[in-house]
């Protein structure tokens, strides 16, 4: 039978039914909120299934809205079934005082290393990682550079003037 | 049928045949002899047999390539050994953009050079950062080395590349050879924190 999103919607929220809200499918994939507690076991529940089969995780990311409090810091993991192909959008979200979000890394062996890059650029602390420390940027740096509050432009430069580049 | 023959037929003569010849320093010259000074022949050496290391990162490392091949011959001047040993290598040609995490490696690599080291930096990444004014790109490779060429461009056109390596031999035929004892030298080298 064809894996469509009405399948797969149903299958989650008989499951999780509480935890998950903001459906949507913008270009027709389907994407939805969870609780930062259930991250882990919606994951494992995905991945298990034989009917759903999401075993293959793209994409692991993070977000800084700062307008959304209480759930500023948002980690997005894209999940991939290679057998039916269809793909998947799952969103959890984190206050900026306590990123503390649980790791995937025991599911997907490739959530090391995204983890340790959003770690780096937004700080949102994986719990249970084994090895987290900064992937891109240097080790020194004290700052997380990719939240809004940060300018993308280094501040050491004193030549340029801010008239004729836009800063 | 064979078609006959179209291009290339005059014979050409010596003068034409575009090869070149390094000029000769000034000196007396007899039967059997030439003298000059030492700093001129020296140089004249240095200059004709730059091994360059090319530290390559991004685009302007394409151009460089592009630099070394046929068409537009790096080989011409001399360079035609490239080593990617810092130990064997004259000039250090930093091409591309250099992230603030490479900065150590690019000053390992320079300290690793052994005396006398010319860098030249190819292209406006490796000048001074580029189009790239952010928290992880480093502002220009004389941030961590001394430098002693700047080809702007993005990326340069090869011959922009070799006009860069034309005013690097300049500086290696016209340096005196007790430049790196000096203490200027030593004083530029401890601005960087290097001994």
């Amino acid at each position: 039978m064809q894996l469509t999103n009405e399948i797969i919607r149903n299958r989650l929220t008989e499951k999780f039914g509480e935890s998950l809200t903001e459906w949507a499918e913008p270009h027709s994939l389907l994407t939805f909120t969870a609780l930062r507690e259930d991250n882990l076991k919606i994951l494992t529940f995905l991945y298990d299934d034989d009917a759903l089969g999401f075993r293959f995780l793209t994409d692991l990311t993070g977000i800084h809205y700062p307008d959304r409090k209480g759930g500023e810091l948002g980690v997005i993991y894209h999940l991939h079934n290679l057998v039916s192909n269809v793909r998947l959008r799952m969103k959890v979200f984190a206050p900026v005082e306590k990123p503390d979000v649980y790791t995937a890394t025991g599911l997907f062996a490739s959530a090391n290393w995204m983890e340790r890059e959003t770690y780096d650029f937004f700080g949102v602390n994986f719990v249970g990682h084994p090895n987290l420390k900064r992937i891109l940027n240097v080790d020194e740096m004290d700052y997380f550079p990719l939240r809004k509050e940060y300018p993308l432009e280094d501040q050491s430069r004193t030549d340029k003037d801010d008239a004729m580049f836009g800063r | 049928m064979s078609r006959p023959v179209r291009f290339n037929i005059k014979e050409k003569s010596t003068q034409d045949k575009g090869i070149n010849m390094v000029d000769m320093p000034e000196g007396h010259s007899g039967e059997g002899f030439f003298a000059t000074s030492l700093d001129k022949v020296i140089g004249l050496a240095r200059k004709n047999s730059i091994w360059p290391l090319p530290f390559a990162t991004s685009c302007c490392g394409i151009e460089f390539m592009a630099t070394i091949a046929s068409h537009y011959d790096l080989g011409r001047f001399g360079a035609e050994r490239v080593g990617f040993s810092p130990r064997q290598c004259d000039l250090l040609m930093v091409m591309g953009t250099i992230a603030k995490k490479m900065g150590p490696v690019v000053k390992q690599v320079y300290l690793q050079m052994a005396e006398p080291r010319w860098v030249i930096a190819v292209g406006a990444c490796a000048s001074s950062g580029g189009v790239f004014d952010t928290y992880s790109v480093l502002q220009g490779i004389d941030q961590v080395v001394p430098v002693d060429v700047y080809v702007p461009g993005c990326p340069p056109r090869p011959e922009a590349i070799l006009d860069g390596f034309m005013k690097i031999q300049e500086l290696v035929q016209n340096e005196s050879l007790r430049r790196r004892n000096g203490t200027q030298y030593k004083a530029l080298l401890d601005s960087y924190g290097i001994q």
